[in-house]
């Protein structure tokens, strides 16, 4: 009796781990299920401008109405690819510099003495003390014809004329570097500053000199720091929306833009979902099978008798 | 070279032999760590194919000084030779030394085999002389079965070994070895120190070992280096150490001592006399000292060189007596706590080399204790 009673009443642990799912299934699952069923609607002039997937055409009679038309109309569209191709290329390009600024960043903070590498650290963040948004507006001001940059570099007569640097792809892989470039610091420097320094001492004393240290030690064990980061810097920089519309190329093509431009300007749910979906089955694939190779590489030789 | 055959084994002391030239030779070597002098003036000779175990408690300088032999640490003055070669200012990659971490420094990312096989790529090999020298070292330290684990697939005694092999391998002039033992239990300690000796024996490299047990110190080691605040205070094979210690702080430190504080009343060539206000009688030693006249002396007795018994001595000198306070039995023997008259406690230890033992001195008794007069050693310091 109290064994049957000691099923059905829950753990701490289960208590404890249930939060997360119950978050995730909230605001995550839920939502995503939501938008997965407008992406298979019709569209319609109407409140809200889609219609209904389940409708009861009788009494006893449920029909369930799948439109694909809005996939078909991805792949039919080149404009959805090439804003897919092109998002994937800028988030690409913005995570690679990411990583080649963030690195050494990471690396000298997590080889400072303690003490410096808390103000470091407080640096790297102190940017998300001021909106996201507030940031990007800044970087206008930088960097338009009348400012801040052309102004200096013309003052001290390295230009002539001012450089036309906003609404060019330059401005926007500006505006990504220095949006995402904390997402790549941090995970990079937890994981640079708990490696064993004696690993690099030994590999010196085998014979390693400190660059080929940092090749064959230091490199390979902060692969997990390096994917971590570049997963935080790609995923939100593909769906990117904000930097290329205030600081790109108005003609820039980007799925975030697709996006706001499908849902708000053409109001058309349902094509706006499918953007939606196909870019998450775009980025979640990939790193599902990057998760699981990982894992397969983690578990390399485990419990083999050999 | 043609020598000739002896009909005894040769006894292996390169140091008593004036003319042998010390392969590593540690000159005024001082580190400095702001004001703080981790390694103090010290002068040290190794000898080829020796064990040398610099012992001391923590914070002495003993690692300090084998990261100077290792190139981690430059020395603050004073110059390292090799093998005759100067190379107090050669970066750790270009010495020919290698150096077992206390924590093993197993590269976590690699298997076995590309762990021991890691300086031998580093000296650019070709592949076949690699894996035949990487399967004979795996093969030594009989870790051929699990050559494709990884570090976290092994037990703390692989992951010794694994270091071991990884610095052996590439055959160098001199080991270091930090606290290679501290980090395995017991029974583990004991095998694996004999492992050590047997490798050490078949590949004839001078291993330096730096250790803070001193039973692991003398176990292990040709010489021992004791080490006290960066100074060396005392180097000498492990009985020397043992038997003939030249400080009070060398006595307390190896073993356990009983030191009496005293005056020479009689100041011989070949005998002392010293009278100690801890002990009844005076001490007679059978050898002499050079020390000040009057100045304090101490006699170090270790607590296996006395004696208990019930009845007085019929003897003018070394005895003494007192109430048993406390008795531990460990077994082989059995340690006794004796509080003297003068209220200094005295321990002795006794082998229990009878099982039966009806009559065996217990707790508060009075017994006297005595012991031969080769038994004290007397320091000035």
């Amino acid at each position: 009796m109290t064994g049957r009673l000691r099923r059905w009443v829950p753990t701490g642990r289960t208590l404890v781990t249930s939060v997360p799912y119950l978050w995730l299934l909230l605001f995550f699952l839920v939502p995503f299920v939501i938008v997965l069923k407008i992406s298979f609607s019709e569209s319609a002039i109407a409140m809200p401008p889609y219609e209904p997937l389940f409708h009861w055409a009788s009494d006893k009679l449920l029909q369930v109405r799948l439109n694909l038309d809005n996939f078909a109309f991805l792949v039919e569209d080149n404009l959805y690819w090439r804003a897919y191709l092109n998002s994937i290329l800028v988030a690409g390009v913005s995570t690679l510099l990411c990583l080649l600024i963030g690195y050494p960043m990471a690396y000298a903070m997590a080889r400072t003495s303690a003490s410096t590498r808390n103000l470091l650290l407080l640096l790297a963040v102190l940017p998300f003390f001021t909106s996201f948004l507030l940031r990007v507006y800044a970087w206008i001001g930088l960097l338009k014809n009348n400012g801040l940059v052309n102004n200096a570099l013309l003052a001290m007569g390295v230009i002539d004329t001012p450089i036309q640097m906003l609404q060019t792809d330059f401005a926007v892989y500006v505006g990504m570097v220095y949006s995402y470039l904390p997402f790549m610091i941090l995970p990079l420097y937890a994981n640079l500053e708990k490696m064993d320094l004696t690993l690099l001492e030994a590999a010196g004393d085998l014979g390693c000199r400190p660059w080929q240290s940092f090749l064959k030690i230091t490199l390979p064990l902060s692969l997990p720091g390096i994917i971590a980061g570049c997963l935080l810097v790609f995923i939100p920089a593909v769906g990117e929306f904000v930097i290329p519309s205030l600081l790109g190329d108005p003609g820039m093509l980007m799925i975030g833009k697709v996006l706001w431009t499908e849902f708000f300007n053409n109001r058309d749910w349902p094509v706006a979902s499918a953007v939606a979906i196909a870019l998450l089955l775009f980025l979640v694939l990939p790193i599902m099978y990057l998760d699981h190779a990982q894992n397969e590489a983690a578990g390399d030789g485990d419990g083999e008798p050999n | 070279m043609a020598t000739p055959p002896r009909a005894t084994q040769q006894i292996f002391e390169p140091w008593t032999d004036p003319d042998a030239k010390p392969y590593v030779r540690i000159e005024k070597v001082t580190k400095k760590f702001g004001d703080f002098f981790a390694v103090d003036d010290v002068t040290l000779d190794i000898y080829q194919k020796e064990i040398f175990c610099l012992l001391g408690a923590s914070g002495c300088g003993k690692t300090t000084l084998l990261r100077i032999l290792a190139g981690f640490e430059r020395p603050s003055s004073g110059r390292i030779f090799i093998d005759g070669v100067d190379m107090t200012a050669i970066p750790p990659y270009e010495r020919p030394v290698n150096m077992m971490f206390q924590s093993y420094a197993v590269f976590p990312h690699m298997t076995v085999e590309q762990n021991v096989a890691f300086g031998l790529k580093q000296e650019g090999l070709d592949k076949a002389e690699i894996a035949r020298r990487v399967g004979d070292m795996l093969d030594l330290v009989k870790l051929g079965p699990f050559a494709r684990r990884k570090s976290h697939q092994l037990s703390g005694g692989q992951r010794q070994r694994v270091a071991l092999a990884r610095a052996l391998v590439k055959k160098p002039k001199l080991l270091l070895l930090d606290e290679p033992l501290a980090a395995l239990d017991r029974k583990l300690r004991e095998h694996t120190q004999f492992e050590l000796i047997n490798i050490q024996e078949t590949l004839g490299v001078t291993f330096v070992v730096v250790t803070h047990d001193q039973e692991e110190a003398m176990t292990l080691s040709s010489r021992v280096g004791l080490m006290n605040h960066g100074e060396i205070l005392q180097v000498g094979t492990p009985s020397e150490i043992y038997e003939y210690p030249n400080s009070r702080f060398v006595a307390e430190f190896i073993g356990s001592v009983n030191t009496f504080e005293g005056k020479l009343i009689d100041d011989e060539p070949s005998f002392v006399r010293i009278e100690s206000a801890e002990l009844e009688s005076t001490i007679f030693v059978d050898h002499g000292v050079s020390s000040a006249p009057g100045a304090t002396v101490w006699a170090a007795i270790r607590p296996e060189k006395i004696q208990i018994s019930r009845d007085k001595p019929v003897i003018a000198d070394n005895w003494g007596s007192g109430i048993v306070r406390d008795i531990a039995y460990m077994g082989d023997v059995s340690i006794y706590l004796i509080k003297l008259d003068s209220g200094k406690v005295v321990r002795v230890t006794q082998p229990n080399a009878y099982r039966h033992a009806d009559d065996r001195i217990t707790w508060d008794e009075r017994v006297y204790l005595h012991w031969h007069a080769s038994s004290p050693i007397v320091v000035t310091r």
